[in-house]
C-alpha cells in the first residue's frame, strides 16, 4: 500500500516536471546564460542612472509613483488625491486645500491615468495629469519639484474615467465621465435613467507659462459611459476620441444589459469646433460647485476656493463636431497610433479588434453618410469608417500602445497576454504572456507622435505564485519587455505600490535636469517664515499660539518653550534653514494628532497641536539629518488652562 | 614712448584682473558630496562655487568648532587699496621712470605678493586651528595634540573625510603675469639703454 503510494507520488511529481518543460518557452525557466543575458539588460550600475522615468498611478492608493526603467526600481511615492503620512500632505495646514472639494476634505481618491504634456505631439516633461476616479478631479503635478501643484474637481461628472488625457500641445486635458448622471444632480427615481442622465466631457485649459488648470466647456452627451480617451494627433489634431459601453442606457445589471448591442460607440469630438463655438460666445453657463486648488511653491502653501458656474455644450448645438463610431463590443481603451491615422477601439467582449480610419471617418462626415443618430449626434456607418480588424488576436482587449515603427501591442486580459501586430496589415507578428490578468501597457512615449519603442510595460492586475507570499494581500506587480528586436522579451518583474492602473513614461534626460535641489530661502514668501534663527519666536493671539521655528543641523530654534496652555491651539510653523541638496529635517510633537513634517531646504511647513495635559513634552527631528541628529530634540512646557506662565522661548541659554 | 615702457605699462595694469577674476580656490571632496564645496577667494570677497557653498563648508565645519567664514575679513578692504596704489604706481612708472624703476616696482610687487601669501597662510593657519573648545567632534594627532584642519597653502591634502584642493586662479595668474612682464620691461629697458 505504502509502495503504490509512493509510485503515485513520483508519477505526480514527474508530471508536474513535464508540464514545466512545456512552458519552457517563458522566462521563468531561463537559467544559466540567458537569464543572465536578460539580468544584464536591467541592470544598472550602483550610481548609475536609469534611461527613462515611468510614472505608475496608484490605482485605489490615490498617488503616483516614480520608477527607473528598465531597472524597476521605486524613487518616490508623490502623493496625490490620498494623504501621506511619509510627507505630511494633506495632512500639514499648507498641504490640507489641496484635497478640498465641494463635498469637502477628501483625503482619498483613486488615481487612474498618467499622462505626461506635450509639445508639438511630443513629451515635453513639464508635468504629468492625473485623473481622481471616485470625487472627479484632475491633478497636475509639476516634474520640477515632483509635487502636487494642482487639483481642479470636476462638477456634473462621475466616474472621473476617460481622464487625463493631453491634446498634442496641452492645450487641454481632457475628464471624461464614466458614469452618466443628472445634470444638475437631483432627486429622482434611478429607473428614469434612459434620456434623463447625461454624461460631461470636460475640457480643461491649460495656461502654457503657469500651467494652471481652468474648465474651458463641459460637452454634455448621451447617458452612455465614457470610458477611455485618447487625442487626436498629427492630422487628426484637434480631435478627441472616446470610447462608451452602455450605449444601451442600462441602469441595473450592467454587466447582462449593458452587454446586449453588438456594437457601442467611439465618440469623435472636433474640440477645435468647439472651442471656436464656445470663444464665440456659444454655450450655457449653468450653476456647478466645485474647487480649484492651487499650491504655491513660493509660498509653499495651497489654496483652495469654490468655484460656482460652469460653461456646457449641447453637441446638438455645434453640428459638425461630434460624430459616433460603431464599435464592437463594449470597447474599453481607444487608442490613436502615432500618426493619428488610426483609431483602435479595443472591444473588451469582441474577439476581434476593431481599427478605425480617421481619413475615411472625415471623406464619411464629408459625403453626410449617416446610419442615423443618437440625441441628434449623427452614427457613422460601422464599415465607412473601418481601417481594419486583428482578426482573433486574443481574448478580452483592452488597451494598445505603439512603438513608433509601425507596430500595435495590446493586452488581452482573459488570455493574459501582450500581442504585437502590424498596423495597416492587421496581422499578428508575436505575443507573450503576462503574470497574470494585464490591463494597461506603456510605451513610454507612447501617448504621443514619438515613442520611445525600446520597453513595454505590462501592469498586472494579479500576481499569486510570483513572488514571496505575504498573507492574503500580495502585491500587484508590472512586467518589462524589451521589444527592442523583432520577438518581445520578457527581462523584469517588479512589485509596484497600490494598483499599477496606468503609467506615463519618457526618456529621463527630458527631466533630470529641472529636477529642483532645493527652495531658495529668499524666495520663500510663507507669511509664517523664519529666514534666519534670529527670526525665530513665539507669538500668542488668544488661545492660538505661533510659533516661528527654524531647523539645521543639528538643531532646532527655539528648543525650550514655555508658556503654552492646555486648550491652546499651537502652529508650529517651521522653516529648515538648510540650503544644501537632500538634507531636509523632520519634526512632530508627542501627542500630535498629524503626522511628521518632512520639510525641504528652503521650505516652510506648519502642524497644528492641541495639548491636552499638563506637562513638559519633546519634540524632535523625525528625519535623519546629520550626526548629532539623536540630538536634534526641544521641550514644550504646558501649563494649566488658567495657570499665567510667561510665554518664552530659548535656544542655548537658561529659559528663566 | 619706448617699447621697454609700453611694455611696463601693460605690466602695471595686468594685476587689475584681480578686480575680474578670482584669486585663489578652495575645493572640499567628500564621498556625500558628489559636486564638491568649493570657495573663491577674490582680491575684495570670498564667493560660492556653486550656490551655497559656503554656507555649506560652514555647515560641515562648525562639528570641529571652525569658525564661520566671515562676511569680510580686514585684508578685503586693504588689497584692493593696495593693488590700485601699486598698478598707479606702475603707470606712473611707465610714463615717468626709466627702466631701473621697473625693477623697483617688480620687487616691490613680489615682496608684497609673498606678504599677501603670508598673510593668507596665517588666516588659512587660524581658521583650521583656533577650534571652538566646545566643539561638538574633537580629534587628536597622533602625538596627542588637537588636530588642525588647515586647507593646504598650496595643493592638495587629505583632512578626516574631505579631500581638500588649493590652487591659485586666473587673478593669480595676472598678478604673476604683471610681475613678469615687467620684469621683462626691466631686461628690455636695460638692453635697450645704450642706444640711448
Ligand atoms: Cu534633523
Amino acid at each position: 500500500m505504502n509502495n503504490i503510494f509512493k509510485t503515485i507520488t513520483a508519477l505526480v511529481g514527474l508530471s508536474l516536471v513535464f508540464t514545466s518543460c512545456n512552458n519552457g518557452n517563458s522566462s521563468r525557466q531561463k537559467s544559466g546564460a540567458l537569464a543572465s543575458n536578460v539580468a544584464e539588460k536591467v541592470y544598472v550600475q550602483p550610481g548609475e542612472h536609469d534611461e527613462f522615468y515611468a510614472f505608475v498611478s496608484g490605482g485605489f492608493s490615490g498617488q503616483l509613483s516614480v520608477y527607473g526603467l528598465p531597472s524597476g526600481r521605486l524613487f518616490k511615492v508623490i502623493p496625490v488625491f490620498s494623504q501621506d503620512a511619509e510627507k505630511a500632505y494633506g495632512y500639514n495646514e499648507e498641504t490640507k486645500p489641496m484635497l478640498n472639494t465641494s463635498h469637502g476634505f477628501i483625503p482619498w481618491d483613486d488615481s487612474h491615468h498618467p499622462d505626461i504634456s506635450q509639445t508639438n505631439g511630443e513629451l515635453d516633461g513639464r508635468w504629468v495629469f492625473i485623473n481622481g476616479n471616485n470625487t472627479p478631479r484632475i491633478a497636475k503635478i509639476d516634474l520640477t519639484t515632483f509635487e502636487t501643484t494642482e487639483i481642479i474637481e470636476i462638477p456634473n461628472s462621475a466616474g472621473n474615467h476617460s481622464s487625463s488625457f493631453v491634446t498634442e500641445n496641452t492645450e487641454y486635458v481632457v475628464a471624461g465621465t464614466r458614469f452618466s448622471v443628472p445634470i444638475p444632480q437631483k432627486d429622482m427615481p434611478i429607473k428614469d435613467y434612459k434620456g434623463n442622465f447625461k454624461g460631461a466631457l470636460t475640457f480643461i485649459s491649460v495656461a502654457q507659462e503657469t500651467g494652471e488648470m481652468n474648465i474651458k466647456f463641459q460637452l454634455i452627451m448621451p447617458g452612455f459611459d465614457y470610458d477611455l480617451a485618447h487625442p487626436g494627433r498629427g492630422n487628426s489634431h484637434g480631435w478627441f476620441f472616446f470610447s462608451t459601453y452602455n450605449s444601451e442606457e442600462a441602469n441595473t445589471l450592467l454587466e447582462v444589459n449593458a452587454s446586449q448591442n453588438d456594437k457601442d460607440f467611439i465618440a469623435a469630438v472636433n474640440w477645435k469646433k468647439i472651442e471656436e463655438y464656445v470663444n464665440n460666445g456659444g454655450g450655457t453657463k449653468v450653476p456647478a460647485k466645485y474647487a480649484h486648488n492651487v499650491y504655491n511653491d513660493h509660498t509653499h502653501t495651497a489654496s483652495s476656493k469654490i468655484l460656482n458656474e460652469v460653461l456646457t455644450v449641447n453637441p446638438a448645438e455645434v453640428p459638425g463636431a461630434v460624430f459616433l463610431l460603431p464599435t464592437p463590443k463594449s470597447p474599453h481603451g481607444c487608442d490613436v497610433d502615432p500618426s493619428g491615422e488610426y483609431i483602435v477601439g479595443n472591444g473588451k467582449l469582441s474577439a476581434n479588434l476593431t481599427v478605425h480610419s480617421f481619413t475615411k471617418m472625415l471623406d464619411a462626415i464629408k459625403n453626410e453618410k449617416f446610419a442615423g443618430d443618437a440625441y441628434g449626434i449623427p452614427i457613422l456607418n460601422f464599415e465607412d469608417v473601418l481601417a481594419g480588424t486583428v482578426e482573433q488576436p486574443g481574448l478580452g482587449p483592452l488597451h494598445t500602445e505603439f512603438d513608433g515603427n509601425g507596430y500595435g501591442y495590446t493586452t488581452f486580459f482573459i488570455s493574459s497576454e501582450v500581442v504585437k501586430w502590424k498596423l495597416g496589415t492587421w496581422e499578428v507578428v508575436d505575443r507573450q504572456p503576462c503574470y497574470y490578468s494585464v490591463g494597461h501597457l506603456m510605451i513610454p512615449g507612447g501617448n504621443s507622435r514619438k515613442p520611445f519603442g525600446k520597453y513595454v510595460v505590462a501592469m498586472n492586475k494579479i500576481t499569486k505564485d510570483r513572488y514571496l507570499p505575504t498573507g492574503p494581500e500580495v502585491t500587484q506587480s508590472a512586467q518589462l519587455y524589451d521589444i527592442s528586436g523583432d520577438k518581445m522579451e520578457l527581462l523584469l518583474d517588479f512589485p509596484t505600490v497600490g494598483e499599477p492602473h496606468y503609467a506615463a513614461g519618457c526618456p529621463a534626460d527630458l527631466i533630470k535636469a529641472n529636477s529642483k535641489k532645493i527652495f531658495p530661502l529668499e524666495e520663500n514668501d510663507h507669511p509664517y517664515v523664519s529666514k534666519s534663527e534670529a527670526d525665530t519666536k513665539v507669538v500668542r493671539d488668544g488661545k492660538t499660539v505661533h510659533i516661528y521655528m527654524t531647523t539645521i543641523r543639528s538643531h532646532f530654534s527655539p528648543d525650550n518653550i514655555e508658556g503654552v496652555k492646555v486648550g491652546d491651539k499651537v502652529y508650529f510653523h517651521v522653516t529648515n534653514l538648510e540650503q544644501d541638496y537632500d538634507v531636509p529635517h523632520g519634526i512632530s510633537i508627542i501627542g500630535a494628532n498629524t503626522s511628521e513634517l518632512l520639510i525641504m531646504p528652503g521650505q516652510t511647513e506648519t502642524f497644528l497641536w492641541e495639548p491636552k495635559e499638563e506637562g513638559v513634552w519633546p519634540f524632535y527631528c523625525t528625519d535623519f539629518c546629520s550626526a548629532l541628529h539623536q540630538e536634534m530634540q526641544g521641550y514644550v512646557r504646558v501649563s494649566g488652562e488658567n495657570a499665567n506662565t510667561p510665554l518664552k522661548w530659548s535656544l542655548g541659554g537658561d529659559i528663566e | 614712448m619706448k617699447k621697454s615702457n609700453v611694455i611696463m605699462l601693460v605690466a602695471a595694469i595686468l594685476p587689475l584682473g584681480l578686480f575680474l577674476f578670482p584669486l585663489w580656490k578652495i575645493t572640499l571632496e567628500a564621498p556625500q558630496y558628489p559636486t564638491p564645496l568649493g570657495m573663491y577667494i577674490h582680491i575684495n570677497d570670498f564667493s560660492d562655487a556653486n550656490p551655497h557653498d559656503i554656507k555649506n563648508i560652514n555647515l560641515m565645519n562648525h562639528y570641529v568648532g571652525m569658525k564661520y567664514i566671515p562676511e569680510a575679513i580686514p585684508e578685503f578692504k586693504i588689497f584692493p587699496i593696495g593693488i590700485l596704489l601699486t598698478s598707479l604706481i606702475g603707470v606712473l612708472i611707465a610714463f615717468k621712470g626709466d627702466y631701473k624703476w621697473f625693477l623697483g616696482w617688480f620687487i616691490l610687487m613680489v615682496v608684497l605678493s609673498i606678504a599677501g601669501l603670508y598673510d593668507f597662510y596665517l588666516w588659512e593657519h587660524e581658521y583650521g586651528h583656533n577650534l571652538d573648545p566646545k566643539a561638538i567632534l574633537k580629534f587628536t594627532n597622533p602625538d596627542g595634540t588637537q588636530m588642525g584642519f588647515q586647507p593646504p597653502f598650496f595643493g592638495s591634502k587629505q583632512i578626516l573625510n574631505f579631500r581638500a584642493h588649493s590652487y591659485p586662479q586666473l587673478g593669480a595668474l595676472f598678478l604673476g603675469l604683471g610681475m613678469v612682464v615687467s620684469f621683462i620691461a626691466f631686461w628690455m629697458g636695460k638692453r635697450t639703454k645704450p642706444l640711448v
